[in-house]
């Protein structure tokens, strides 16, 4: 467009969200490291606790250093707003619970993290939720698995551990057709690799505890509403479109238009189940996010070159990373993910889980932990530890194979962890 | 609440109370190609402070059924039928930007139906840039940015939300979005072409608020000036670092401005 322009990507992650302090000029984002705010007057209680008034009025719901990052990373994916939670699992409970009720459905890729699997799987048909579970590379599978009482469809843009890239648009195009919003784990992208909504997404969920803050110090979770889906044309969700008795009938489509989503999921869903992340959590992911672009650069860059190590190494079976050209999406990443596909990738060795053993334990610079998306180089086999709860069934179906390993590439001289790998493959093979 | 004017599907927020003509009322006016939301954080304390609140989507805008109309005195004239549809005899009203105009006309054309003013972002001439008009005739999605990035001053720009958590800008840009073809440009135009707004305001009887953003750069307040001067009596109250879509940027200041004034 001629004339103006929005603010770009790598500013954004500097700035948004936040005016220096007004009263000390602090330029960094303080920590209000607080339960409470005080009230102007009574009037003034009474107008925040009837959101006749916008400001802070108790942490749980909201707090001044958890707002900027909110709003930061609302800006960095493009939607409306977003409310932080306390963890990944937190943020996509509080979206499923803004959704819908129980006797409701959810039609969700089989190739998810183990965490968001146990949840569809076996927590919330305790709450009369039920889950399908489909092929993420077959957007007709989600179609079929539509019922009457389907209210959202579910997937990553990287699927967990596969890599299967989401046909973004192809799979949100058979939610609208439905009436029905797609929700979008955008965790292992980050919206410097992937902004879903661009692509026709409506909700984007993150673990925050991974990549976008970046040090593994912090656990925490975000659900940002894009603002596009229309709500009341579906007629599919009352807790958006009829009036709701916890704030004196308020029908959240009618106020706040495109920002219902994200107003009602603080003032209802935060408010009572109160998974909120702490002021201290959200500054130290605040620091990760400030840096996200120049990291993810590096991230990706890194992980190109392991990719390309591992690749052709006689160690190693396959690798499954969409960059490669043999991968089944290589083309539909270009599309989806055009600046890289992340840092975490899995692989197969030779030999299988005894090999698997070997090499984990053979490694001094990969850390062997459950977590991935830190500054510092990660690996975990799945099939013992993420994914364990899931029987061989959903174990095969999300492809997780018993000598699969995870890696989460780092930030260090791409050369040590070369060297480090080098080492554990060759470990890895030895007695075969 | 939805009804009819002029056997035509009307909708109008009531800022979560319900409709009650006799109380006093204040009827909400919203700019070009927006709906009633942007009055999110006027309308419910009013309702809830003994007033009958109607944000009106205008016809085209929101959940109102179009088409759009061409002029503010059709605006004018339609919104003071909507007081006849819903049986209020006087109010005050409230306009933001092309809002501020509509309300600016009825109350000239209507002054027994107008008890109050106030006017939000608001200039005569309120002048349209040649480079907007043409994108909002095409369609293009480029009027929808020039109108969300003029609208907000730059701090507005960065956030820093008063509302936890809402990207200001995203959520303008969707509320534009919503619009339905040509009612930007049919607004914009309404706007461009209205030249005798100083006339109109002369004929202002009520007492009448401008509150203006000293970062506004659609409805600049120097631009504003004549409009006051014009105004019998009017008084202004100028916000500082705002800009034009004060009701999100500074949703406490303005109002605060309003119950002062209304």
């Amino acid at each position: 467009m001629s004339g103006p322009q929005y603010i770009r990507t790598d500013t954004l992650a500097l700035h948004a969200g936040q005016q220096p302090d007004p009263v000390h000029g602090a330029r960094a984002v303080p920590i209000y490291q607080t339960t409470s705010y005080v009230f102007q007057d009574t009037d003034h209680a009474a107008a925040l606790f009837n959101l006749e008034r916008a400001g802070h009025l108790y942490s749980r719901i909201s707090n001044p250093t958890t707002a900027v990052l909110e709003e930061r990373i609302a800006a960095l994916e493009g939607g409306v707003g977003a409310v932080c939670t306390a963890s990944g699992q937190a943020a996509l409970h509080l979206a499923i619970i803004t959704l819908m009720d129980a006797g409701s459905h959810i039609v969700s890729s089989q190739s998810i993290y183990g965490g968001s699997h146990n949840l569809f799987m076996h927590t919330l048909p305790r709450f009369g939720i039920e889950t399908s579970f489909v092929d993420p590379r077959d957007p007709q599978a989600f179609a079929k698995a539509i019922r009457p009482n389907t209210r959202v469809l579910f997937a990553e843009t990287l699927g967990n551990p596969g890599l299967e890239v989401l046909d973004i648009p192809a799979v949100s195009q058979v939610g609208h057709d439905a009436g029905l919003p797609l929700m979008i784990d955008n965790t292992f992208a980050t919206p410097y690799l992937c902004r879903p909504l661009d692509f026709g997404a409506d909700l984007v969920h993150h673990s925050i505890t991974k990549f976008m803050g970046g040090h593994g110090i912090a656990i925490g979770g975000v659900i940002v509403d894009g603002g596009k889906f229309d709500w009341q044309a579906s007629g599919l969700f009352p807790t958006l479109t009829e009036p709701y008795a916890g704030y004196h009938g308020i029908t959240y489509a009618d106020e706040f238009g495109p920002q219902a989503f994200v107003m009602r999921a603080r003032t209802e869903g935060l408010r009572d189940f109160g998974a909120c992340i702490s002021p201290t959590n959200a500054f130290h992911i605040l620091q990760g996010v400030e840096t996200l672009p120049v990291r993810m650069a590096r991230h990706v860059e890194n992980a190109r070159k392991v990719v390309a190590y591992l690749d052709a190494h006689e160690a190693v079976e396959w690798v499954a990373y969409p960059e490669l050209p043999g991968h089944p999406d290589h083309e539909l990443a270009k599309k989806i993910l055009p600046s890289g596909c992340g840092a975490i990738f899995s692989f197969e060795l030779k030999g299988g889980r005894e090999a698997g053993r070997r090499f984990i334990e053979g490694l001094r610079l990969f850390s062997h932990l459950a977590n991935v998306g830190d500054a510092k180089s990660l690996v975990i086999h799945p099939g013992s530890t993420t994914h364990q709860q899931m029987d061989d069934e959903a174990l095969a179906a999300a492809g997780v194979t018993e000598g699969l390993v995870r890696l989460s590439v780092g930030l260090e001289d791409p050369d040590d962890l070369l060297e480090d790998l080098g080492r554990a493959l060759k470990a890895s093979q030895r007695g075969r | 609440m939805e009804f009819s004017v002029d056997d035509k599907p009307v909708f109008a927020a009531t800022g979560g109370r319900p409709f009650d003509p006799a109380l006093p009322s204040i009827v909400f006016v919203h700019g070009a190609a927006m709906d009633h939301t942007v009055w999110a954080l006027q309308t419910r304390y009013f309702a809830h402070h003994g007033r009958n609140v109607l944000a009106i989507d205008l016809p085209g805008h929101g959940r109102s059924a179009g088409p759009a109309l061409a002029d503010m005195a059709e605006m004018a004239d339609w919104v003071i039928r909507t007081l006849d549809a819903l049986g209020v005899e006087t109010a005050k009203l409230v306009g933001h930007s092309m809002g501020s105009l509509v309300v600016l006309e009825a109350a000239a054309r209507h002054p027994k139906r107008v008890t109050g003013l106030a006017l939000l972002g608001t200039s005569v001439p309120m002048r349209v840039t040649d480079a907007l008009l043409s994108a909002a005739e095409a369609g293009n999605h480029s009027a929808f940015d020039m109108v969300n990035l003029w609208g907000h001053s730059r701090d507005g720009q960065v956030g820093g939300n008063r509302a936890p958590g809402l990207w200001m800008t995203g959520g303008g840009l969707r509320l534009l979005e919503r619009s339905g073809p040509g009612v930007m440009y049919a607004a914009m135009k309404a706007c461009n072409d209205y030249t005798d707004g100083l006339d109109s305001a002369a004929k202002i009887q009520c007492p009448t608020l401008l509150v203006l953003g000293d970062r506004d750069a659609m409805t600049p307040p120097k631009v504003a000036k004549s409009l006051a001067e014009a105004i019998p009596g009017s008084e202004t109250v100028v916000l500082k670092g705002c800009g034009h879509m004060m009701m999100a940027e500074q949703p406490d200041q303005v109002l605060d401005a309003l119950i002062a004034h209304l």
